[in-house]
């Protein structure tokens, strides 16, 4: 069971809800359970989003490994110059 | 620590060797994106809306086909149909469909077989448009009654009810802000803009594309990441991305501003149109800065809680920004920028992306953060003075260290935001006196920096010299980074690596040279690279040596037995290898491919002197001194020189740069004479220092230097104003103008 940090503006979606709980081994399963669980979540992570594990902000890598000892966040898509 | 303490154990690393590049550019032998020629070669010329919102009526492009020397003209008609998502943005912004959406937009693209046919054939093709109502201003085009710039746009995270102009929304925090601002002994509110700038880069764009009916294409591209351009190309024109082959010239700047395609793919419609023809597509200025994208302009709203002894309470940023007429402002990215420098108990943070009739805004170095840090370390600063405290120990007292939480959530890892306020503190600028309409501003700023997808490889030559392969362009000197950084992983000379920007049918996708990552990713992938290399070595002359292997050891460019244990051998050096390599296995190489992790925070503080001269309202730049981490500076002399960079276009942004419009919409300013960018003879040296607290995600530490440098100048010169006439100004550009203006209102 991970637990995963949403940003607040997704609290819609989620019940109000903004660290979830799912079953999941890796990023992919991840984000899968949320949708499943929240049908809302679809739309706003096909818009594309970043992940941020134990503070390595990185693109959606959905084969990386994570546990329930990971600080997990989610965050909006970020693009340097 | 900082980088004139520093000592290593480094042999090239940190040293400041001449630039690979260097001979080819003060030569003028570098071949930049309008440097490249082709037999048959036609030159294109676009047609610009001169409407900030209109409808296209028609459009009769039959006098420019009959022009002698006209051999294609392209439309929207001749792009392919069903594009969603950001690809119909691409496309749409690189043709105008049904409307034209800013003044210079595309309507139609023409290739003569000389650059003064094709201008000439701008003339004579006829737009009849119906004018639409427009808007510019960010805060007006959320407005109730806003001409509405396309239906639809919004994406799920907009709440209903909005404009449709509104097409992103983000909210993020943490704690409870309303307790936050109560057991603040000052709370203050203040409102701030900032106006579009552009990157300013020196080489306008400029492109050459061949496409065949076949779908098979090459371009020669001045950009930051030919992928990206081969993608975006592939989907505007509905072709098969591994078809184009891409490769990038060298790039006289590009700050963002060249991670995306603007025109690339009307020279390849021209070219595909007239049989197969390359055809070269060289942007004017004007051009640049009409259809090219600066960044956002922004209309923020911060309140700060600050006890009496400078802690902060809490903050709330409301923060509105347009990126033109498609989404893509970095809202979110100012946000997570904003108040990233310090601990603050509760903050709440909210955001708009907001269409206006403007072009498409790109990237522009540390997007959105200047604009944060613009409005966070204005009212910092405002506030220190109200209470009476020293505006540097205030920073220093609330700011984030290692493992701290962020302001946007996850927690940082290694940091050196504390190392780099101490260094600043101790800088002697910082006890250098003032005299009259003189004043010192200083700010803290943050850039997260990235890391991407990465594929590098390695080479070993017959001679033992070495080859790497990158798919960054070189903007601010990773070639001389990365050959330093492969000398000192083989232990061979600087000068015995040669270091090229592979095109794009060498490689596997690489992202851009943006987000400060092509030290850091490239550096990373490439030390993966020439491990495999090396080991590759090692198990050449443990075959040599009849030895296991495991048995050898790579050190100071020679495989060596790696004990006593290993047997009695001399070193062979990677010389020796290399030349027999033919008859020991054929060639070595070494490949690494990864999105790697491990990215490293940067944090930076800049101090600015000024002089404003009363009865002008000029503000002058006395003395400038930025310090920044740059975790491991592989070569300092770039490492500084982009401190330098970002500190004067921040320069720019803080007193001189805009976007001006007249009330139709049109831009008047889309000149150098008129967009006034800093020059040498505006700005004293500026001092830096470089900071080192080592990333532990890279082999050698490097956090990545490109961007942080922008993003303290606004605030520390809007600090340095204040303090030189008590005139606190809130919009910038600080022009001579609007000061004069509150100096006398004063």
């Amino acid at each position: 069971m991970v637990t995963v940090n949403l940003w607040s503006g997704l609290r819609r979606f989620t019940d109000g809800e903004l660290a979830i709980q799912v079953e999941a081994q890796t990023i992919g399963d991840m984000l899968e359970a949320l949708v499943g669980k929240y049908p809302g979540l679809g739309p706003i992570f096909d818009d594309g989003i970043s992940v941020a594990i134990d503070g390595d902000v990185m693109p959606a890598d959905m084969s990386k490994s994570i546990s329930s000892e990971n600080e997990i966040f989610l965050l909006q898509q970020m693009k340097g110059g | 620590m900082a980088k004139d303490t520093n000592t290593s154990d480094f042999r090239y690393i940190g040293t400041r060797p001449a630039r690979p590049d260097g001979l080819d550019k003060v030569t003028g032998r570098a071949r930049y994106g309008a440097d490249i020629a082709a037999a048959n070669m036609l030159h294109a010329a676009v047609v610009r809306s001169p409407h900030a919102h209109a409808r296209i009526v028609k459009i009769d492009t039959s006098k420019a086909e009959a022009l002698d020397g006209v051999k294609a003209i392209v439309t929207r008609a001749d792009f392919p149909t069903g594009l969603t998502g950001e690809d119909w943005d691409l496309q749409e912004n690189t043709m105008a469909g049904e409307r034209a959406l800013y003044d210079g937009h595309a309507v139609a693209a023409i290739a003569a077989t000389s650059p003064h046919i094709a201008r000439d054939a701008v003339k004579l093709i006829e737009v009849e448009y119906e004018i639409l109502p427009h808007v510019i201003d960010v805060d007006d085009a959320m407005a109730e009654g806003a001409p509405v710039i396309r239906e639809g746009a919004a994406n799920k995270t907009v709440p209903e009810g909005m404009h449709p102009n509104v097409v992103k929304y983000i909210e993020f925090g943490h704690g409870d802000v309303e307790d936050g601002f109560a057991k603040a002994d000052l709370v203050m509110e203040r409102h701030y803009k900032t106006e579009a700038t552009h990157q300013g880069y020196i080489e306008p764009h400029a492109c050459m594309g061949q496409l065949g009916a076949d779908g098979k294409g090459e371009m020669w591209v001045c950009t930051q990441g030919h992928w990206y351009i081969r993608r975006m190309c592939a989907a505007v024109l509905g072709l098969d991305t591994a078809q184009l082959r891409v490769t990038a010239s060298e790039i006289g700047g590009g700050f963002g501003g060249k991670t995306t395609i603007f025109m690339e793919p009307l020279a390849l419609a021209l070219s595909r149109k007239s049989g197969g023809r390359p055809v070269k597509l060289v942007m004017s200025r004007s051009e640049v800065l009409r259809a090219t994208g600066p960044t956002a302009s922004a209309s923020m709203d911060v309140k700060i809680g600050m006890t009496k002894d400078g802690m902060l309470t809490a903050g709330v940023a409301n923060f509105r920004m347009q990126g033109g007429a498609f989404p893509g402002s970095p809202v979110d990215m100012a946000l997570y920028c904003a108040f990233a420098p310090y601990q603050v108990p509760a903050l709440q943070h909210i955001g708009y992306d907001v269409l206006a009739n403007r072009p498409k805004c790109a990237a522009y170095r540390a997007p959105g953060s200047p604009m944060g840090a613009f409005a966070v370390e204005s009212l910092i600063d405002e506030m220190a003075t109200e209470l009476g405290l020293d505006p540097m120990e205030v920073r220093i007292k609330n700011s984030s260290k290692s493992g701290d939480k962020s302001s946007y959530g996850p927690k940082f890892g290694v940091i050196g935001l504390e190392e780099t306020l101490a260094a600043t503190k101790a800088h002697p600028n910082m006890s250098i006196p003032l005299g009259p309409n003189q004043g010192r501003g200083i700010a803290a700023g943050y850039w997260f920096n990235h890391g991407g997808e990465t594929s590098v490889s390695v080479a070993l030559s017959e001679d033992g010299t070495v080859q790497v392969s990158v798919g960054t362009p070189d903007i601010g000197g990773s070639r001389a980074s990365m050959a330093l950084m492969a000398a000192e992983t083989l232990g061979i000379p600087y000068e015995n690596v040669r270091v090229n920007i592979a095109e794009t049918g060498s490689l596997g996708v690489n992202e851009p040279t943006h987000g400060s990552r092509a030290t850091f990713a490239s550096g990373k992938a490439m030390h993966g690279a020439l491990t495999q290399a090396i080991n590759e070595m090692c198990r050449r002359a443990a075959g040599k040596w009849k030895i296991d292997p495991e048995a050898v050891e790579w050190r100071d460019g020679a495989a060596v037995p790696a004990g006593p244990n290993a047997g009695q051998f001399p070193p062979m050096t990677i010389q020796e290898i290399a030349r027999k390599m033919k008859n020991t296995g054929g060639p070595i190489s070494g490949h690494h491919e990864s999105v790697p992790d491990g990215v490293g925070d940067s944090f930076g503080a800049h101090v600015v002197d000024v002089e404003v001269d009363p009865e002008t309202g000029h503000t002058k730049i006395l003395r400038y001194l930025v310090v920044q981490d740059a975790g491991r500076a592989i070569h300092p002399s770039y490492v500084e020189g982009q401190y330098q960079g970002g500190a004067v276009q921040g320069i720019g942004w803080a007193l001189n740069e805009e976007y001006v419009y007249d009330n139709m919409g049109r831009l008047q300013n889309p000149i150098f004479l008129d967009y006034r960018v800093p020059v040498a003879s505006d700005l004293p040296m500026i001092d830096t220092v470089i900071v080192e607290v080592p990333n532990p995600g890279h082999p050698f530490g490097v956090r990545g230097v490109g961007e942080t440098g922008i993003t303290p100048p606004l605030p520390a010169i809007a600090n340095a104003v204040a303090a030189a006439t008590g005139v606190r100004i809130r919009h910038l550009p600080i022009t001579p103008t609007k000061l004069l203006a509150a100096i006398k209102a004063k």
